[in-house]
């Protein structure tokens, strides 16, 4: 079999889906439904064909399957081209496992979710004359594909009070055509051999990332003025993530204009250039910055933007204003995974120069951002009340995690976290999903009972819930065990051996980062625990939640598989000589096959009893402390979070971000807006430009109508009196032919007396 | 110069002819310049006399006095218009009294200067009337121009009659 | 013996007088009337050179006779024509009589 065929398929389903559904299914949902699913399940059966196929070549990353083509020719041979094409390593090879996994998971579960709801916007009173289809549908009106006739209506409750119902199952064909493009983009990215296609997948789920984020578009808020709409969330994410794309693709110019290539195997495999690539980047300045650690920093850039570290870490928390699968998709499976993937498999490149003991300056910044973040976000979560918002910022730390681990030269360790994260996470979303969809039927069952209109109830603040143990079982029990992994419960969470690897290695190099990132881990299950302690314990604290309800095999067989492999994925990466059983442990069977990636495979560490004692230490004292506050006596409806007696000033300032997202509007939002509005628009485009354009245009008319004049009054004008001239000779001279004789016989008289003259003077009188 | 009997009869007949010519140009009353017409030829006819041209004076007498002012008489009198006094002279007459005073200007410089204070070559045969008579038969002579001079009338006289037919 | 110019002045003078008559009168009677004078003009100027010059010859005589010829038969054609005009157009104001005009 034709593996490099396989390899080149693996992103196309997706991609024809997106296609497919938007140029012809648009009105059918279940046809799209069909369309995506089919796809993605296609994508996943021949990833998993490819994936165990090269489980079993032996030394598996010195021999890889890889194919290209010519791409641009940049000059007469095959050597000079630029080539794209597929590259499957050990390290493609974890990702082809999980991300097509994760992938068609949330796409059953997105089906299933995008298949019933509601929101609800007020109607201002302002726009109350207008129809509800100019109030939010706007010129998406003709998107309404539901067939259902218009998916908007306005109501009246009992208290008066006037609100737009629109239907959230309106446009899911849209949602799927967006999902499987934004799977095909992350796929592309996953099988490229070289950095500009893997840019290239980068930035078709940048794109995707705003128009599922920003779904709902007309979605608004105007009872709360300060919460964020979809469509400036959108925004946010893509701009963002943008402003790092830049710098990104600064060191990816930079890197081809020193190597002559942006082939993973030509620069991360070929001994050559590595050593190239550590001559220094700036002799004089002394800072022993070589050339692949300052690209490698450019490169991190990205990084930073796409994963949402600190400080481009605003635009994850905003972005859950999507749909919950698509929080599923891009922040636990793909986007942000993509971020941390890129960094380990530039590795070698950013690495250049480590050797095995001091760090280069590039490692250092990345492991310190990486370390800051993971803890400063763990802070931000204890204190937030959305479920979703909960679980952002917990995603946020998780990739701090990995951006340390890469910085501290745990090649393998970043790459077990990004897989098990990314399977757990994807679970914990989902789950944080059917929790709000089960609040949001138990509010409108509320609301039969003659309630007012939910626009105020947010469904997915945590202290409306309660009690739903009882509710939604299912959700519940696979919740809890995507927790427990987040936390590291030990030993029978994957969660528990990704998270002590990274630990073990901090502690061999960088002790300091080992300490940050266990108080981060502590705070990780303590805040877990509070999420689930306050989401399902004790007793419903709202009617909503008493009423919640959530039936859907859709959403559930996702979270079952999902859990099963969030306890099952941790065991291939068990260390080498665990707890001393050098016997029964023999192989890191993951870090085996993953060392294959690199030229110089990393070392397998010793076996050390402080790294794992302290991740169990952590993580059961935080889920313990969590257990105490929140599960063994639940919050009552109304009560107030206990924590905010315990953290006192520090709960608000975690509850509100740092107020971070006010420093960087007062910083940077308004002035560029202020220059956009001021400078580009006013000054620039209508003012030099229009006014260049207002002048050509007034100056041609001045011309013309010089023209015109020219014409009237010279051309006109002298032809006329060239005319009216001659009119006036002829007028003079017809009165020669008077027809009267004695005047010819005159003029004959006057001629031959002439002549007479002229004879007489010529013969007389010479 | 001396006055002989000749001057004094130049000088009538002279008078007789420019004066004559003066009143045809210049009366207001047509008949009146068909009557000074009249006194004009006699003059010249006097003067064709004093020339030693007696013939040609009868024949002037007779041909012009005789006929042709007869027929000019008779066209006035059938001409006539009925209306009132209109001009004699049209308005382009300043402009034909001054090339009438040049041309006579230059008739009279021209032929004075050649000829001036000529006298008679000769005398005149006494037989001149029989030459004349016998150079109009003879084919040597005057015979052709005579013909044709009656082919002329001939055809005069048919003209006149078609043009001045009813 | 008269000089010769004194006819020859004469004769030019009587030119004259005609010319101006044919050119200035309005009557187209009178005009003819100028052009015998005309004619009578030019017979004297013959009659005159031929005394002086050659006497002896009759040449200047016969011309003067063709030139009566001439002239009888041109006066009564162009009486014929004044009278045929006036029946035509009740005028022989030649001043009227301007149809070949602009």
């Amino acid at each position: 079999m034709n593996l490099e065929l396989f390899v080149w398929l693996i992103p196309l389903p997706p991609l024809l889906a997106f296609f497919i559904i938007l140029l012809f299914t648009r009105g059918n949902k279940r046809l799209s439904d069909i369309v995506a699913i089919a796809s993605i399940v296609l994508t996943w059966v021949l990833s998993l064909v490819v994936f165990f196929s090269v489980l079993g070549i032996e030394h598996f990353g010195e021999t890889v399957i890889e194919s290209a083509v010519t791409w641009l020719p940049l000059g007469p041979t095959a050597e000079t081209s630029f080539r794209m094409g597929v590259l499957v390593d050990p390290l493609t090879a974890v990702l082809l496992f999980f991300v097509p996994l994760t992938a068609t998971m949330i796409f059953i579960y997105s089906s299933g979710y995008m298949a019933s709801g509601h929101y609800w916007t007020a109607v201002i009173p302002s726009e109350e004359h207008e129809s509800p289809e100019a109030h939010g549908a706007e010129a998406h009106a003709a998107e309404s594909d539901n067939g259902h006739g218009h998916d908007a209506e306005v109501l009246v409750d009992d208290f008066g009070q006037k609100v737009t119902r629109f239907d959230a199952t309106a446009w899911k064909a849209r949602f799927m055509a967006f999902i499987s493009l934004f799977a095909a983009g992350m796929l592309i990215l996953t099988v490229a051999d070289n950095l500009l296609a893997l840019f290239a997948g980068w930035e078709i789920m940048g794109f995707c990332s705003y128009a599922l984020i920003s779904f709902w578009h007309n979605r608004v808020y105007p009872n709360q003025p300060k919460r964020i709409t979809p469509n400036i969330a959108g925004i946010k994410a893509f701009m963002t993530t943008r402003a790092a794309d830049v710098v990104m693709l600064l060191g990816i110019v930079w890197l081809w204009s020193y190597t002559g290539t942006l082939n993973f195997r030509e620069i991360l495999y070929d001994p050559e250039t590595l050593a190239a690539l550590a001559n220094p980047a700036f002799p004089n300045l002394g800072i022993g910055l070589s050339v692949g650690g300052a690209i490698g920093l450019l490169l991190f850039a990205g990084t930073v933007g796409k994963s949402a570290q600190f400080p481009l870490h605003t635009w994850l928390p905003d972005a859950m204003e999507g749909p919950t699968p698509v929080s599923a998709m891009i922040h636990a499976a793909t986007m942000v995974s993509a971020g941390v993937y890129m960094i380990i498999r530039m590795f070698p490149l950013l690495t250049v120069g480590f050797d095995g003991h001091t760090f280069t300056p590039t490692m250092i910044v990345i492991a310190t951002i990486g370390a800051f973040t993971a803890l400063f976000a763990a802070t931000i979560a204890l204190a937030q009340r959305d479920i979703k918002k909960v679980l952002a910022y917990s995603t946020i730390s998780q990739l701090g995690y990995m951006v340390a681990a890469v910085g501290i030269g745990a090649y393998v360790a970043a790459a077990f976290h990004l897989m098990t994260h990314a399977i757990f996470k994807a679970l914990l979303f989902m789950g944080s999903g059917s929790v709000i969809h089960a609040m949001e039927h138990g509010e409108e069952h509320a609301h039969e009972h003659g309630h007012h209109f939910p626009l105020d109830f947010d469904a997915q603040d945590m202290f409306n819930m309660g009690g739903l143990w009882r509710r939604i079982p299912a959700t519940a029990w696979t919740f809890l065990i995507g927790g427990l992994a987040l936390a590291g419960f030990p030993f029978v969470t994957a969660g528990f051996w990704s998270k002590d690897e990274i630990l073990a290695d901090a502690w061999a190099h960088a002790p300091i980062v080992f300490v940050v990132l266990a108080i981060a881990a502590f705070l990780t299950a303590f805040y877990t625990m509070r999420q689930i302690g306050l989401t399902f314990a004790g007793e419903p604290r709202t009617a909503a939640a008493e009423e919640a309800t959530q039936t859907d095999w859709r959403m559930n067989l996702p979270l079952i598989v999902l859990a099963f492999f969030s306890i099952i994925a941790g065991w291939i990466g068990i260390p080498v000589g665990f707890l001393g059983l050098d016997g029964i442990f023999r192989a890191n069977r993951f870090h085996d096959f993953v060392a294959g990636s690199l030229l110089e495979h990393p070392e397998t560490l010793q076996f050390n009893w402080i790294p794992l004692i302290t991740s169990i230490v952590v993580a059961l004292a935080g889920l313990g402390l969590g257990w105490l506050m929140y599960v063994r006596r639940p919050l009552r409806a109304g009560e107030e979070d206990p924590l905010l007696r315990v953290l006192g000033p520090f709960y608000n300032l975690f509850a509100n971000k740092y107020y971070i997202d006010e420093a960087y509007d007062f910083l940077f939002v308004r002035p560029s807006q202020w220059f956009a509005r001021n400078v580009s628009y006013l000054l620039i485009d209508r003012g030099i430009i229009d006014g260049i354009i207002h002048f050509i245009a007034r100056s041609t008319e001045w011309w013309a109508l010089r023209n015109k004049d020219f014409d009237t009054y010279v051309v006109n004008g002298g032809a006329d009196e060239v005319v009216e001239g001659i009119g006036g000779l002829s007028n003079a001279f017809k009165y020669v032919q008077s027809g009267r004789l004695q005047q010819y016989l005159a003029v004959v008289l006057t001629g031959v007396l002439m002549l007479a003259g002229i004879f007489i003077w010529a013969i007389f009188l010479r | 110069m001396e006055i002989t009997p000749l001057t004094i009869t130049f000088g009538i007949f002279a008078i007789f002819a420019l004066g004559g010519g003066l009143g045809v140009v210049l009366s207001r009353n047509l008949l009146h310049a068909a009557l000074y017409l009249i006194l004009s030829l006699f003059g010249i006819a006097g003067l064709f006399i004093t020339l030693e041209a007696p013939f040609l004076a009868i024949v002037q007498v007779l041909v012009y006095i005789g006929a042709i002012s007869i027929l000019i008489t008779i066209t006035i009198m059938v001409t006539r218009r009925v209306m009132g006094v209109t001009d004699s002279v049209n308005n382009q007459w300043p402009v034909a009294a001054i090339g009438a005073l040049f041309t006579f200007g230059a008739i009279v410089f021209v032929l004075v200067s050649n000829f001036h204070g000529r006298v008679a070559a000769g005398d005149v045969p006494a037989d001149m009337i029989e030459r004349i008579g016998l150079a109009f038969a003879s084919p040597q002579g005057y015979l052709l121009p005579f013909e044709v001079a009656s082919l002329l009338l001939l055809a005069a006289l048919i003209g006149a009659i078609v043009v001045a037919r009813e | 013996m008269i000089p010769l110019h004194w006819y020859l002045i004469v004769a030019g003078a009587l030119f004259c007088l005609g010319l101006y008559g044919i050119l200035a009168r309005r009557n187209a009677v009178a005009i003819l009337m100028s052009i015998e004078l005309v004619l009578n003009s030019v017979n004297l100027n013959l009659v005159a050179f031929w005394r002086y010059l050659a006497p002896e010859t009759v040449n200047g005589q016969m011309f003067a006779i063709i030139v009566f010829a001439v002239a009888a038969a041109e006066a009564a054609v162009g009486l014929g024509l004044i009278i045929s005009i006036y029946r035509n157009r009740q005028t022989v104001i030649v001043e009227d009589i301007n149809l070949l005009k602009w």
